[in-house]
């Protein structure tokens, strides 16, 4: 499989898994029952309580309300290690590995053979970033896995996100998957009629080719949806319709998200 | 008050000596038509003949390079589009379902799909989920209200597309192959819906390359050909002009094998009455 296949069969791949996401938000659970405006801006506080936190065991706690969230929501644990906790830790732990060894302070132990010390300050320092940032993760992508993507979408209006963007990025998610299967289909095409793999500048001249073809498709596509927008009355302004209803539960979850965030930020001071 | 006996008025289009191109290419050339209120029309035509182009200048999203087209008497140019009263009387009127329903479905769920054209007319919000409703129900597809529409069928599609132009009533439906890459039970569907609507007084224009269901659907037919409208009458008069039909691509050679192995062909029009 070649870079162009390997990309687009990474961006298929985001496809199945935002279809695992519709799956998981359409289940019975905790968060799913909640108003998408009230876990917008509830997790929200949460992940800014997590990120100012100046004590560890505070943002500690914080990763482990977002755990019992994720279960009593039927997100699997497994899951959330999988596509969030160990990628997380990966890209995080690069960048705090340094830490130990470059912080001045206490030293508590040296690597073998290496002779570099890391230093109490440094393992916290890097301690709390990957805390943070895992608790952070945890809470947005279980944001994301309990509402279906449009509703997240006009949620994000409740942060006065324009109307205008919610509509644009709502469009976008919509036919970023349409040109997706167009790509596929057009290199399975290419590679159905191929006897080997191509000399690399062939190959480089096919993968611009293609790319091409692709922009041109969505420039296409772009200027039909727009006639289909203007035969139903689109002179310029989005609307859209607002079909949220609160209940008294939805306010007692964000009178439990307030009280949460509100001790997060004391204690963590 | 429309006066059926005088043609101009009773006319919901009027199309005169209109020439479009795509670049170099003519897709209509001095076409002129007229479509009565109430009819319901079907335009006849291979590939590339031009129906769908005309669709496009029928509902103001194409203006000919030459000739003029009205709508109930008054002129449809892209300056008058671009006033907003007209647009909103225009666009409320005119509905057009497109052969290709991806580009039709941009919204993020079935729901919002049609809801679009009635909150572009600026209807009350319960006045719009209550049209909605009706219509995902009318069409049989509430089931699929919260789907977002890459998850949906080509049938399903082609569904909440003619759902999300419906909802807003409009008294002349413009339809772009309907039946196009459905398989047959959709087709059928379709088929069926689309006869349903002879009885509800609107003007429907149809364009189609399947003679079969020609008759079921239309009042009167014009085939196209390379731009121009190569002949004109009802299907009963259009159907059973074969010469016709096989100068302008729309009748093929059928061809049958026998037992014996002898295989042989013939113009066929396939026609299902009983």
């Amino acid at each position: 499989m070649n870079f162009l296949e390997r990309t687009l069969a990474g961006f298929l791949t985001a496809l199945e898994q935002s279809l695992d996401a519709e799956d998981l938000a359409r289940r019975q659970g905790l968060l799913q029952h909640v108003d998408p405006r009230i876990k917008v801006v509830g997790i929200a506080a949460l992940v800014i309580a997590a990120s100012t936190a100046h004590k560890l065991w505070v943002i500690a706690a914080i990763f482990a309300i977002a755990l019992l969230l994720a279960v009593a929501s039927r997100v699997s644990p497994f899951l959330l290690a999988r596509r969030v906790w160990l990628p997380v830790l990966f890209f995080t732990g690069v960048i705090a590995l340094p830490a130990p060894f470059v912080i001045p302070g206490r030293v508590v132990c040296t690597v073998p053979g290496l002779d570099w010390a890391a230093t109490a300050q440094g393992l916290k320092s890097a301690a709390y970033l990957i805390t943070r940032v895992e608790s952070a993760a945890t809470l947005s992508v279980l944001l994301v896995l309990s509402t279906p993507w449009n509703r997240l979408l006009k949620a994000l209006r409740v942060l006065r996100v324009p109307v205008v963007v919610v509509a644009i990025v709502g469009m976008a998610y919509r036919y970023i998957f349409l040109l997706l299967d167009g790509a596929r289909e057009m290199l399975q095409s290419r590679r159905s009629r191929l006897m080997g793999p191509l000399p690399g500048p062939d190959y480089r001249r096919m993968a611009a080719a293609s790319v091409g073809v692709l922009m041109s498709r969505t420039l296409q596509l772009g200027g039909e949806v727009y006639s289909a927008m203007l035969a139903r009355g689109f002179q310029g302004e989005v609307y859209m319709l607002d079909e949220f209803h609160t209940v008294a539960s939805d306010w007692i979850v964000l009178g439990v998200f307030a009280a949460l965030t509100a001790a997060a930020i004391y204690y963590g001071r | 008050m429309v006066d059926n006996q005088n043609p101009t008025q009773a006319a919901v289009f009027d199309v005169r000596e209109v020439t479009f191109r795509y670049r170099e290419v003519t897709a209509l050339e001095s076409l002129s038509l007229t479509v009565q209120r109430g009819k319901r029309i079907a335009l006849l035509g291979a590939n590339g003949s031009g129906k769908s182009t005309l669709l496009r200048v029928l509902d103001g999203l194409a203006f000919p390079e030459k000739g003029s087209v009205q709508f109930c008497g008054e002129p449809l140019t892209e300056k008058c589009l671009q006033n907003p009263a007209f647009a909103y009387n225009f666009r409320r009127r005119v509905g057009l379902v497109f052969q290709n329903p991806d580009v039709q479905l941009f919204c993020p769920t079935v729901f919002d799909e049609v809801a679009f054209g009635p909150l572009q007319l600026h209807w009350p919000p319960e006045q719009i989920k209550a049209a909605v409703q009706k219509m995902l129900e009318e069409l049989k597809i509430t089931h699929l209200k919260d789907r977002s529409p890459h998850h949906l069928s080509t049938g399903e599609k082609k569904r909440v597309a003619l759902a999300s132009v419906l909802v807003v009533d409009p008294e002349v439906l413009l339809l772009d192959e309907p039946t196009a890459a459905l398989d047959p039970r959709s087709a059928s569907q379709m088929i069926d819906f689309l006869v349903g609507l002879r009885g509800a007084g609107n003007t429907v224009v149809t364009t189609t390359h399947d003679l079969d269901i020609v008759e079921d659907i239309a009042d009167e037919c014009f085939v196209f050909q390379a731009g121009k409208v190569a002949a004109q009458g009802s299907p009963a008069e259009v159907l059973t002009r074969q010469s016709l039909l096989e100068q302008t691509n729309l009748l093929h050679a059928h061809r049958h094998i026998h037992g014996t192995g002898v295989t042989h062909s013939h113009p066929h029009l396939h026609s299902h009455k009983h």
